[in-house]
């Protein structure tokens, strides 16, 4: 594509004095893309990879999630967390072979505990998203995790804690894609 | 549901074509009616029409000849008599927005959805977004993370292509142990095919500068479920695409407006809608929608994850359940064909449930990783008939059996069924979905 291959001095005389006026010989691209400031990267930055990298400073405990999934969670998933009318949270732990109908939640599908903390924080209450606080996060999810038969009744999830957790299906994922890099 | 299209109806007798059959069932050779392309039968529209002399009515000069039309809209909208031409959809109790409209293609055409019934997913409703206050932001292992306008982005070369996307858990009901009964939309209506114009994603990587030990782009909507997928580096630096236009006008809300990701083939799932961040990383992130869901649970107990592409798939539109046939005679069997993996080299199509098959005519222009169109004659001799097609793509790889795909996957996996569908037709004309 000979489009493709736009100098910084072609993107100037094509769009004029006002053209950003970055001149990088090497760029191919019309360049016309902002610096960001660290500030507003982290922002945006939110995803939780297994690492646990990115998780925020802030803990919560099973008790302090009780409170959190009755009064934010509990009209749609059910009482504790056994669903309907949405989801089922909890239960079908090491019931996943055989034919049937399988009971796939949090506990007993889910590869990771760093993507219940990401889910939650991200995309949960359906009706008011990225509502709940950090530490309220982390204790609903560690809540979750208690109802599950994942982590006891004491313990507390922090940015340490969470990303240690070893999920009942964490090896039964077979990755169908082969990284060529 | 209304009468079947493309159905011929009386005109000639099904022993009239006895030299052009070519499978059992009365599928006939797929070059006939092609202009002169056999010498067998002449070819033309007043075969088609189905009506004889004797029967034919007087003609009447119609009325809206007689006074002026309607005056101009500034947006075209389809004709009021094809009101019913409609995607149907349903959500979630407790959540509206998070669920599926699906495509009726069984009242299309053609191979080019039209963008009101694309087809859409979405896990918390329609974002409303304010086109200049958007932004994308491109950041993680990259020399220099970068921020686009809406703006910035239309002052970049673009190009078009054209592709079809289709929902990893679309004909998920055929996993199930007794054939769904539903129509084509409601089996199978979560693919759709547009012309889609926009900025390949490789420029703005290379803009970026791309760390040279990055494996995978996270990509991020910027809808209220925050929708968010892992993408393998090399599928960004291939074909995928930041898509701003559909079908020449801007993407509509429902599919991503004021821009989407673009993956030619993969699943539709990771092509983000509303994109608002492309971050470079080594490691997929293991989002909910790509552990929780899109993963194939298999009867071992193990999972299969990353099953990008879409495989071979064909689907016959014309006839499927609703569309009730009138009457032996001659019909035009069509439906529509995909791979991820490329283009469709054949589509054959069976009329007496998989004992035998014949080649379908493609209709051109047969694109890659785009809805293929696929046709048929049929006789139809009036007694009931089962009708099945089956697709193989450029790769050589042939569209499975059902039975194949569940003796390898279990009837669990949920996700990406590509078996071949089989619609039995009675005796009356009925048309409705069974396993063959
Ligand atoms: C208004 C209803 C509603 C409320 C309140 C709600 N959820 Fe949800 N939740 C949903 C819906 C609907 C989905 C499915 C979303 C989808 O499929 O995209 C869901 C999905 C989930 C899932 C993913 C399930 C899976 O197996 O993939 C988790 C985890 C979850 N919710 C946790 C929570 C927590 C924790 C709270 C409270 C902080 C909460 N939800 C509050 C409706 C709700």
């Amino acid at each position: 594509m000979s489009m493709l291959k736009f100098t910084a001095a072609a993107v100037l005389v094509a769009l004029g004095s006002t053209a950003v006026a970055q001149t990088r010989s090497a760029v191919k691209g019309p360049d016309l893309g902002q610096p960001v400031s660290a500030e507003d990267l982290a922002k945006w930055d939110i995803e939780i990879p297994p690492s646990g990298k990115g998780l925020p400073a802030g803990s919560g405990t099973v008790a302090a999630g009780e409170a959190v999934y009755a009064k934010s969670c509990q009209s749609c998933h059910g009482p504790k967390g056994a669903g309907k009318p949405n989801d089922a949270l909890v239960g079908g732990v090491g019931n996943l072979a055989g034919k049937g109908p399988a009971l796939k939640t949090v506990g007993s599908y889910w590869p990771y505990a760093t993507t219940v903390f990401d889910y939650v924080r991200r995309s949960m209450p359906v009706s008011a998203p990225q509502s709940l606080s950090n530490e309220e996060v982390y204790a609903v999810t560690a809540y979750l995790l208690h109802l599950n038969g994942i982590i006891g009744a004491d313990d507390v999830m922090d940015a340490k804690t969470l990303p240690a957790v070893k999920m009942p299906n964490r090896d039964s994922f077979m990755s169908l894609y082969k990284s060529r890099k | 549901m209304g009468r079947s299209r493309g159905a011929g109806g009386a005109g000639r007798g099904s022993e009239d074509f006895e030299s052009d059959k070519v499978a059992g069932g009365g599928l006939l050779d797929r070059r006939l009616f092609l202009g002169g392309a056999l010498g067998g039968a002449t070819a033309g529209g007043a075969v088609l029409s189905g009506t004889t002399a004797a029967e034919a009515e007087a003609l009447a000069v119609p009325s809206w000849m007689k006074t002026p039309g309607s005056t101009f809209l500034g947006y075209g909208q389809p004709a009021k008599q094809e009101a019913k031409v409609v995607r149907t959809f349903a959500g979630q109790p407790n959540s509206p927005g998070t669920g599926a409209a699906r495509t009726p293609h069984h009242l299309l055409a053609g191979t080019i959805t039209p963008n009101g019934l694309h087809f859409e997913r979405s896990h918390n409703g329609i974002p409303d977004i304010d086109p200049d206050a958007h932004r994308l932001l491109v950041h993680g292992m990259v020399r220099r993370p970068l921020v686009f306008t809406l703006e910035a982005l239309a002052r970049y070369p673009m190009e078009s292509q054209t592709a079809f996307i289709e929902c990893g858990g679309n004909s998920g009901l055929l996993h199930g142990e007794k054939p769904a009964q539903g129509n084509f939309q409601a089996l199978h209506g979560l693919v759709s095919c547009a012309e889609w114009t926009g900025v390949r994603v490789k420029t703005l990587l290379a803009e970026a500068g791309v760390d040279p030990k990055a494996s995978w782009v996270y990509a991020e909507g910027a809808d209220a479920a925050g929708m968010s997928r892992s993408v393998p580096l090399s599928k960004m630096m291939d074909d995928a695409m930041i898509a701003l236009y559909q079908n020449g006008e801007r993407v509509r809300p429902s599919n991503g407006y004021p821009m989407r990701l673009l993956l030619p083939g993969f699943e539709g799932n990771m092509q983000v809608k509303w994109l608002r961040r492309l971050k470079v990383t080594d490691a997929p992130v293991m989002a909910r929608d790509e552990t929780s869901k899109y993963t194939l649970l298999l009867e071992s107990g193990k999972s299969q994850q990353f099953f990008f592409p879409i495989e071979a798939k064909s689907l016959i539109t014309h006839p499927s359940p609703g569309l009730t046939m009138r009457g032996k005679g001659l019909y035009q069997i069509s439906g529509l064909a995909w791979s991820g993996n490329g283009l469709i080299s054949k589509v054959e199509v069976s009329a007496d449930g998989g004992k035998s098959w014949a080649l379908a005519q493609l209709l051109g222009p047969i694109l890659p990783r785009s809805l293929t169109r696929f046709r048929m004659p049929w006789s139809w001799d009036g007694g009931p008939a089962m009708l099945m097609s089956r697709a193989t793509d450029q790769t050589g790889y042939v569209q499975p059996t059902r039975a194949k795909l569940l003796a390898e996957r279990g009837a669990r996996a949920q996700y990406h069924f590509n078996g071949i569908a089989c619609w039995a037709v009675s005796d009356k004309g009925e048309v409705s979905h069974v396993y063959a």
